[in-house]
């Protein structure tokens, strides 16, 4: 079984790498790739990003990733985290407005909390309420804490694509799934054991979910 | 609901071994520090930093090899600081496995490199380091001045107005340490911690002085700090880091347990 993390320059994969190798099956074979055709052929792909949007859309269009990643997502297990999650979406308001991916409708929005108490970029632990089943939340219990880095958040505008949510001054959507599609704002490969969790769900997990 | 305050441990490196080492019980090696992150991750720490203190180049090598070696284990975020003056330091530290830099006398003599390194891989990635002395008198209003070398240079930067231009050059995070409390254990410079997290948007990690776990409660509570950095109360087996969250909570701070 071979597992693909799409590594398009945009930071720093070998946590996602060590991590997803760390939990999956004896017979998976992690690659770090940004050739089509190796997407293609995997089992299952990681989609990871950090960063800002706009350089993450430039480089997946310099590598001519869209295609393949669009059409490895309608087949087989997709896993989208951080940007990798945010990018899915139609339009960000980072870097005066973005166009993206556009898979799932909706936006990206800035944080702007009332509460100066509340910083941005949100930065630590925060709850994973969980709002429909999933086979990655299998295991994970309600309200588990994962670990969250960034300063904008998804705005899924289809209430059926949220199976997760947050609160960081107001409630926002932390996972949104299609049939292949699983993504995540948190960071699971930096999430301690329910991290390792939903990485080790997501290598077995086959798909479709409904 | 919602994000927890954080609690880490900072461990001191020299030339690859744990600096007076990790007191846990049935630790093996004492020195070792992927045995330490190990320990302090099932302990629940809430993120691990290292401080590299090593004197020579081949001790900066080693410790690209410890970040290698606790990143392929621990899965928390872990940071490392000391001595990382160029952005290639910072690419090679980050593709080690580090999730964030610490950032501190570079950033006083060049910067401008603290923007470079954050355009080039991101501002949640660049922590910048915030050593700061209280310079005005009894009766004036407090003043805290940025100090480099351990806290013995002073560099005349105003410790506020330094953290706001660290803010907007694009760090992600400071790292507030007072040198006047740090190794004292008599708590953070409380003031200095406060007047920081309150003039900027961007998260505040204390440090510096602790000595018991109040002084974890009061870093958050009356210093606004998002984090608490401490090494000694934790490595000498002093508290446990299951104590300091029970007594954090037991303050009304959210914690993760």
């Amino acid at each position: 079984m071979q597992i693909a993390v799409v590594d398009y320059g945009m930071g720093n994969l070998r946590s996602v790498v060590k991590a997803i190798e760390h939990v999956a099956p004896n017979d998976a074979h992690v690659v770090l790739t940004d050739a089509p055709e190796v997407i293609l052929e995997s089992d299952r792909v990681v989609f990871p990003g950090q960063g800002a949007a706009a350089q993450c859309m430039q480089a997946l269009h310099e590598r001519r990733l869209t295609p393949a990643l669009r059409e490895a997502a309608r087949t087989r297990p997709f896993l989208g985290i951080c940007m990798g999650m945010q990018v899915l979406l139609e339009r960000s308001e980072e870097n005066e407005g973005v166009d993206l991916l556009g898979w799932f409708p909706g936006q990206v929005r800035r944080f702007q909390p009332t509460d100066h108490r509340l910083k941005v970029p949100q930065m630590g632990w925060n709850q994973m309420h969980q709002t429909q089943d999933h086979p990655l939340f299998d295991g994970i219990r309600q309200d588990a804490r994962f670990y969250f880095v960034h300063s904008y958040y998804c705005e899924p505008a289809e209430p059926a694509h949220q199976v997760a949510t947050a609160e960081y001054g107001l409630s926002y959507c932390a996972a949104l799934a299609d049939e292949y599609v699983f993504a995540i704002q948190a960071h699971p490969e930096k999430s301690a054991e329910d991290g390792l969790r939903l990485l080790a769900n997501f290598t077995r997990w086959k798909g479709p979910w409904s | 609901m919602g994000l927890a305050k954080r609690i880490i441990p900072c461990l001191d490196v020299a030339e690859g071994r744990v600096v007076k080492g990790v007191q846990f019980e049935g630790l093996r090696d004492a020195g070792d520090p992927v045995e330490a992150a190990r320990r302090y991750n099932q302990a629940g720490a809430d993120e691990l930093t290292f401080l590299d203190i090593s004197a020579s180049h081949e001790g900066r090598e080693t410790m690209q090899h410890v970040v290698e070696a606790v990143a392929a284990e621990v899965f928390i975020p872990l940071t490392v600081g000391g001595g990382i003056r160029t952005l290639a330091d910072v690419r090679r530290l980050l593709h080690a496995g580090a999730d964030k830099v610490s950032i501190n006398t570079a950033a006083v003599h060049h910067p401008e490199r603290i923007k470079e390194m954050a355009d080039a891989v991101g501002s949640q990635c660049i922590v910048v380091a915030i050593d700061a002395r209280r310079v005005s008198g009894e009766d004036e209003p407090a003043r805290w001045e940025i100090f480099t070398h351990g806290g013995r240079n002073p560099t005349g930067l105003d410790a506020i107005r330094w953290a706001e231009y660290m803010a907007e050059l694009g760090a992600g995070e400071l790292l507030v340490t007072s040198m006047d409390r740090d190794g004292m254990q008599q708590g953070f410079d409380l003031e200095l911690t406060r007047a920081i997290s309150d003039a900027v948007p961007i998260p505040v990690i204390a440090s510096g002085g602790v000595g018991n776990l109040d002084h974890l409660v009061e870093g958050i509570l009356e210093g606004h700090a998002d984090a608490v950095l401490a090494a000694s109360i934790f490595h000498f087996g002093t508290y446990q880091i299951s104590e300091a969250k029970q007594c954090m909570a037991d303050a009304g701070i959210e914690v993760r347990t």
